[in-house]
C-alpha cells in the first residue's frame, strides 16, 4: 500500500458512501507533520470502534494512529485481545496473527519488505496486550528483540486478561485481586520495561495515555530510532474499566492517578547515548522544517 | 444415480450446506456454471443477461477489487461496469470494505459481507452480480444470500469462480465483462426488455 493506491476508480466514484471519498481527500496519508491534534478536523484512520465506552485502550489507538509518520506505508500486527476488536476498522494495513506469535510474524514481515520494497520506508508495529506481549508471547517478543528486528513493540498494559474475564497476568500489580484472580497476585509486576532495554531495544517507554503529546512523542521516537538502530519498545497503561471496577468516565482519572509522583506508570525513556543525540538532531531538523513551512505559508 | 444438487437462489436454509460439499465444481477456463451445472461460457453470457433483464431489481455489486483503484486494469474494469450498468439498467451498490460497520450499514446505499442479506431485503432485490469482490468474501456473502433471500446470485469471478453462486464465470476482466454487456445489447436489440423497475442510480458522494 501508499499513497498513490489509495484513490477510487472515477466511474463509480458516485456511488461510493461519503465516508470513503473523505478517507482519499482528508486523511492525513502523506503528511509528514500529521498529529494527534488532526483528530476531529481531518478524516481519522479510525474513527468508530467497537470497544466498551470510555475505553482508555480506543483512546491510545486514536493517539497511535493519528502519530505514525508514515501510515500509507506501515502494517500493524496485532494479537488476540481487546486490540484485535479494533484492527477491522483501522484505514491502516494490519495483520492478527496466533497469539503471543505477534512479534514472529512482525520479523518476517519487516524483513519481507525491506526485501522487496528496498527503496521504500516500511514502518512495522506490533500492537497486543500485555498477556500476547509478556506472558504467552514473551519468547517470541524477547527474541526478536536479541535478534535486533527493526521494529517497533507497543504493548497495551491493562494489567490483566481483559477479555477474557480478568485472569492474572504477568504485569499485574502485586496483590491486586481480580474476577478470576481472587487470592491476589502474589509476585510483582514484571519489570519490562528495563527487560527491553537490557535483551537489546534502543529506545523504551513507559507512560498512561492521558497525555496526547506523549504518545505522539514516544511513538515517533519509538518509529524513528526503530529504522536506523534497532527494536523499541513502548509500554501504555490502558486500564479496562471493567476489570477494576471503574465507570466509562472514570479511565482518564484512573491513568492520572498512576502517573502521579511514585505511581508506577509515571512517564519514563530509556535509550543510549547514541540514540538520545540521534533523536535531538532529528527533532531539531523536524523543528526547522515546520518553522520553515509555517514561514512560507504565512 | 443421484441427482446433482442444483445451486437455486434460497431460502435454503438457515446455514445452507456449502454447494462444494453438494458435489458442485469449479468451472474450467473457458467455462461457467449455471446452478452448478458446467456450461461454455458462451452461453453463460446469455443466461446471465437474460437474467438480469428478466429481473425487477438488478443489482451489481462491486466490490474494492474494482472501487479502488490499484491499477489501471482495476480502473478499466470499473468503467466495464459503469457500462454494464448503464447497459441493463442496474442498480450499483458498492462492498467498498469488509469491515463489521458500527453501529450499523446503510442498505440503502451500500452492502456488507457480514450481514449482505440485509441491503438484498432492503432493496428487493432479486438478481445480483457480484463483481471485484475477494473470494472469501464472496463465499460468506453467497451463502448468506442463499441461505436467507430469494435472490438470483452471480458472480464475474477474477480467478476459479464460486460454487456458491447460482452462475458464476471465472477469470474475469475487462473483456469479459464487455461480452456480457454485448450479450444485454444483443437481446435487447431482438426485442428482449428490461423488466427494471425505475430507480435513481444512487449518488452518496458529499454534494449528493
Amino acid at each position: 500500500m501508499s499513497k498513490e493506491k489509495i484513490a477510487i476508480c472515477e466511474d463509480l466514484a458516485d456511488i461510493m458512501p461519503p465516508e470513503y471519498h473523505d478517507m482519499v481527500e482528508n486523511a492525513t496519508f502523506g503528511n509528514q507533520d500529521r498529529s494527534w491534534k488532526d483528530i476531529g478536523s481531518s478524516k481519522e484512520l479510525i474513527e468508530q470502534h467497537s470497544l466498551c465506552a470510555g475505553c482508555p485502550e480506543s483512546i491510545a489507538f486514536r493517539f497511535i494512529m493519528s502519530s505514525i509518520p508514515n501510515p500509507e506505508d506501515s502494517v500493524f500486527v496485532g494479537s488476540t485481545g481487546c486490540t484485535s476488536l479494533v484492527f477491522p476498522h483501522v484505514g491502516i494495513h494490519n495483520i492478527h496473527s496466533l497469539f503471543g506469535n505477534q512479534n514472529a510474524v512482525a520479523s518476517g514481515l519487516k524483513r519481507a519488505l525491506a526485501v522487496r520494497f528496498p527503496d521504500r520506508i516500511k514502518d512495522v508495529f506490533v500492537l497486543a496486550g500485555d498477556g500476547a506481549t509478556v506472558d504467552i508471547g514473551l519468547d517470541m517478543t524477547m527474541q526478536s528483540w536479541f535478534r535486533q528486528e527493526k521494529f517497533t513493540t507497543i504493548c497495551f498494559d491493562n494489567e490483566l486478561y481483559a477479555n477474557t474475564g480478568g485472569q492474572e497476568s504477568g504485569l499485574m500489580q502485586r496483590g491486586f485481586v481480580a474476577k478470576m484472580a481472587p487470592k491476589g497476585k502474589n509476585f510483582d509486576k514484571v519489570r519490562l520495561p528495563e527487560i527491553a532495554f537490557e535483551a537489546g531495544c534502543h529506545y523504551v517507554a513507559i507512560l498512561t495515555v492521558s497525555k496526547p503529546n506523549r504518545v505522539e512523542q514516544a511513538i515517533r521516537r519509538a518509529t524513528y530510532v526503530a529504522r536506523e538502530f534497532g527494536p523499541t519498545y513502548i509500554q501504555l497503561y490502558t486500564p479496562c474499566i471493567l476489570e477494576i471496577g471503574k465507570q466509562s468516565m472514570e479511565g482518564l482519572d484512573e491513568m492520572k492517578d498512576s502517573e502521579s509522583i511514585g505511581g508506577r506508570f509515571v512517564m519514563r525513556e530509556l535509550m543510549t547515548d547514541e540514540v538520545k543525540a540521534f533523536l535531538k538532531e532529528k527533532e531539531a531538523e523536524d523543528k526547522a522544517r515546520r518553522k520553515k513551512a509555517k514561514t512560507v505559508t504565512a | 444415480m443421484e441427482e446433482q444438487y442444483q445451486v437455486m437462489p434460497g431460502p435454503e436454509a438457515f446455514l445452507p450446506p456449502s454447494a462444494a460439499s453438494m458435489g458442485i465444481v469449479l468451472p474450467d477456463p473457458g467455462q461457467a456454471h449455471i446452478e452448478g451445472r458446467l456450461v461454455d461460457e458462451e452461453e453463460a453470457y446469455e443466461y446471465a443477461a437474460r437474467k438480469l433483464l428478466a429481473a425487477k431489481v438488478p443489482t451489481l455489486f462491486p466490490g474494492p477489487l474494482v472501487l479502488w483503484r490499484w491499477n489501471d486494469k482495476a480502473a478499466k474494469k470499473a468503467a466495464a461496469i459503469r457500462k454494464l450498468a448503464n447497459a441493463l439498467p442496474a442498480r450499483l451498490i458498492p462492498m467498498a470494505d469488509y469491515r463489521p460497520k458500527y453501529p450499523k450499514i446503510n442498505p440503502a446505499v451500500e452492502i456488507n459481507p457480514n450481514h449482505p442479506n440485509l441491503t438484498i431485503w432492503y432493496n428487493k432485490i432479486d438478481v445480483c452480480i457480484f463483481i471485484g469482490v475477494h473470494c472469501h468474501q464472496a463465499n460468506l456473502a453467497l451463502k448468506i444470500i442463499r441461505g436467507g433471500t430469494d435472490c438470483y446470485t452471480m458472480a464475474m469471478c477474477a480467478q476459479a469462480g464460486h460454487e456458491d453462486a447460482c452462475l458464476s464465470f471465472r477469470d474475469a476482466d475487462p473483456a469479459k465483462i464487455e461480452k456480457l454487456t454485448a450479450a444485454v445489447e444483443k437481446l435487447k436489440s431482438e426485442g428482449v426488455k428490461s423488466e427494471a423497475e425505475d430507480f435513481d442510480q444512487f449518488v452518496t458522494a458529499r454534494e449528493g
